[in-house]
């Protein structure tokens, strides 16, 4: 049987998302949340995160999501007393406004162009951008594109914590694309530097480099994660 | 590991006596002294186990003699401690580019009429790693292409130091997210041997059996990439699918699609039980089936061969010369595993069959590559099947010391030279991970082909960018 037939006689697995929830196991690695009245041992999960990303403060303590590099410290199954996490990878958020604030209007609702471009990335949330465009997320169903041209380019996604290097190639894209646009942070180190941080090399982020829209948490995001902020962009935040 | 100190007068002849005797230079480190020092890291059979030259030159001198004439795969080690330090090379032939911070312009191969440069990157396309090509053609065929590449330069070894010794451990992991395993256990296996502990052995067999499954995932995933760069956009969809499939198992059974936040030094910080390990793994073994399926199947289609058959070949010849690594490398008969060659983790107590190929060209590294695969589900099935109860952790360290850990990373030898302090702190770290290895070669294979095949060949190297520039 040639592969041709072999796909076409497949059965269609395509995530119901929005529409449903997705919910198969494996699709995103969830993210630690706060808790309004900890216990001493979870009080001492936050020395161990290597981001800071865990606060506490007094009864409670909370998480910084943008800082997490999901190194699993604090985890159930990892933390004799973990934090709670959350399952769901709906958490872009925007910066300094909501996140339906976002939303780039009626014309993009189902047609947004998206260009990607590498800042230092690790490969992991490349890996997972692309992933987008998998049977499974098949994001040109919602109308999501990915274009190598950034005149076409509505939406710019900026993965790696900026390298030196990298900051000229990235200002030349964004001020190639034309208005309207957004910009989304998409992972850890291009929202906070992840574990790299400030340092010589690299602007430890992206929100001291370019105006950011969205950003986007996780190390790295799932792909979920990275659709919820697209459709965030084009007008179809959480809807069911 | 043995060490041995020399004047750097005699170095090129002991270099060249060593590898007449097999050993293969896996890394070069400048010492944290005052005195300008360098430290040469060989690796031999697994009864020759690994060496290190402690080199320094007479009257303290910063100029050390150049390896690169006589062994090339020096090449690129020695342009990097060149640009990090104050050492200098001397008679360094300087081949072809390492990267893009002040660089002097390659010189034009081309000098006909109407030659000119085509600059590619390092923002292309709609899926790559940052990176610039120079293509030198005179309109229709491409004659060279020079990759120019520490774009992506994120200062992980520098980074490294003055973190702890776990923290430091989490830059290794996310040089190459897609090979964060290999690599952080690499790490691991230096802190280990530094404090001079064996992890449980349950943790031995689920650090290679999982070792095992990011490699099946990388490679069905470089296939994927190969498969879509020919146009082939049905059976890379499914590809792609599978892949998919494969992350999400990895992601149920360890809580992290790519295996982040498992290895920690003394072992794994998550136990796995038996009941998830031989859920995940049967679900594994059938994507992995069905990729190769996939790929077996498009080996009957005329118009994919056409487009990876003798196209991007890499001589036998040049890749032994050249010190190139991985699957890579065994596609062009360079046959080097450090599996076989220096077993570590459960490889002692299994048999790893071996892949390689002739031809070099991308149709033998997509057969290497599926080989591979197979080679690796025996060896998951084995380890799934038979895991020892028990810790999967034990405590290490703080200790002061310096030791070398490695591992055969999906695309080839991850060799760690680690040095921490008494308080437990990493107080140096050198990573030579198998991208930085081959991307020197990458030249060798793109040389004298269509510009249309530019995106096949690099596809089918499976190389990172990312990890050669840390």
């Amino acid at each position: 049987m040639s592969w041709f037939l072999r796909g076409i006689l497949g059965r269609i697995h395509t995530s119901r998302y929005p529409k449903e929830p997705e919910r198969d196991p494996g699709t995103t690695p969830g993210l630690p949340r706060g808790v309004e009245h900890a216990d001493p041992q979870q009080r001492a999960l936050a020395a161990v995160c290597p981001t800071q990303a865990i606060v506490v403060l007094d009864e409670a303590m909370d998480v910084r999501e943008e800082r997490c590099v999901h190194c699993m410290r604090c985890a159930p199954g990892v933390a004799s007393h973990p934090l709670p996490w959350r399952r769901d990878a709906e958490w872009a958020s925007a910066v300094e406004r909501l996140i339906e604030d976002v939303a780039l209007g009626r014309n993009f609702r189902e047609s947004l162009h998206v260009r990607v471009v590498d800042a230092g990335d690790c490969g992991a949330c490349s890996s997972e951008i692309a992933h987008l465009s998998d049977p499974l997320y098949n994001m040109d169903r919602l109308g999501l594109f990915v274009t190598p041209s950034p005149r076409k380019a509505d939406v710019l996604l900026v993965i790696g914590p900026v390298t030196e290097q990298t900051r000229g190639p990235l200002f030349e894209t964004y001020e190639a694309m034309p208005q309207p646009k957004r910009v989304i942070a998409v992972g850890a180190c291009a929202t906070s530097g992840g574990v790299f941080g400030p340092g010589s090399a690299t602007a430890g982020g992206l929100l001291d480099v370019l105006p950011v829209d969205v950003v986007v948490p996780g190390c790295p995001p799932p792909p979920l994660a990275i659709l919820d902020a697209l459709l965030a962009v084009a007008g179809r935040t959480r809807e069911r | 590991m043995i060490d041995r100190s020399l004047w750097s007068d005699t170095l090129v002849e002991i270099e060249s006596n060593l590898r007449r005797e097999g050993w293969r230079l896996a890394t070069i480190a400048v010492s944290d002294s005052e005195i300008p020092e360098l430290r040469y890291v060989f690796y031999g059979s697994k009864d020759q186990g690994w060496q290190q030259l402690i080199v320094r030159s007479r009257e303290m001198a910063r100029s050390f003699p150049s390896l690169t004439a006589t062994d090339l795969s020096a090449d690129w080690l020695e342009r990097e401690i060149e640009e990090s330090s104050a050492i200098e090379f001397a008679q360094h032939p300087h081949r072809g580019d390492a990267g893009a911070r002040n660089r002097p312009q390659p010189g034009r191969a081309l000098r006909e009429e109407g030659a000119f440069v085509m600059p590619v990157g390092p923002v292309y396309s709609a899926e790559s790693e940052s990176a610039l090509f120079l293509l030198e053609t005179t309109g229709e065929d491409v004659q060279r292409a020079a990759p120019r590449l520490l774009y992506k330069y994120r200062g992980i070894e520098k980074l490294a130091q003055g973190r702890s010794v776990e923290d430091a451990m989490l830059l290794v992991e996310r040089t190459n997210g897609t090979s964060a395993f290999g690599h952080s256990w690499a790490y691991c296996m230096a802190a280990e041997h530094i404090c001079g502990i064996e992890v449980p052995v349950r943790a031995r067999r689920l650090r290679t059996m999982l070792a095992e499954l990011e490699r099946i995932r990388r490679h069905v995933a470089v296939l994927r990439e190969t498969v879509e760069s020919t146009g082939m956009r049905v059976a890379a969809a499914q590809l792609f699918e599978l892949e998919e499939w494969f992350l999400r198992a990895c992601g149920e059974m360890t809580g992290h699609r790519y295996l982040f936040g498992l290895n920690c030094v003394g072992g794994l910080q998550r136990n796995i039980s038996d009941a998830a390990v031989y859920a995940a793994t049967g679900e594994m073994l059938a994507i992995a089936n069905n990729a190769l399926e996939t790929m077996k199947l498009l080996e009957e289609t005329s118009s994919f061969i056409d487009r990876i058959e003798r196209v991007g070949i890499l001589q036998e010849k040049r890749a032994l010369e050249s010190g190139a690594v991985g699957p890579f490398a065994r596609a062009s008969n360079a046959v080097h595993d450090l599996r076989i060659e220096q077993p570590y983790g459960a490889y002692p107590d299994l048999g790893v069959r071996i892949a390689s190929q002739h031809a070099g060209d991308c149709y033998a590294r997509l057969r290497v590559l599926c080989a591979e695969i197979t080679s690796s589900l025996e060896i998951v099935a084995e380890l799934a099947s038979e895991l020892p109860p028990g810790a999967v952790r034990v405590a290490c360290g703080p200790r002061a010391g310096e030791a070398i850990g490695w591992v055969e990373a999906p695309a080839g030898a991850s060799v760690v030279l680690l040095r921490l302090d008494e308080e437990g702190r990493c107080a140096s770290l050198r990573f030579t991970p198998p991208s930085f290895r081959n991307w020197p070669c990458f030249r060798l294979v793109a040389e004298n082909f269509a510009l249309a095949d530019f995106a096949i060949i690099l596809a089918s190297c499976g190389l990172s960018v990312a990890e050669n520039d840390r």
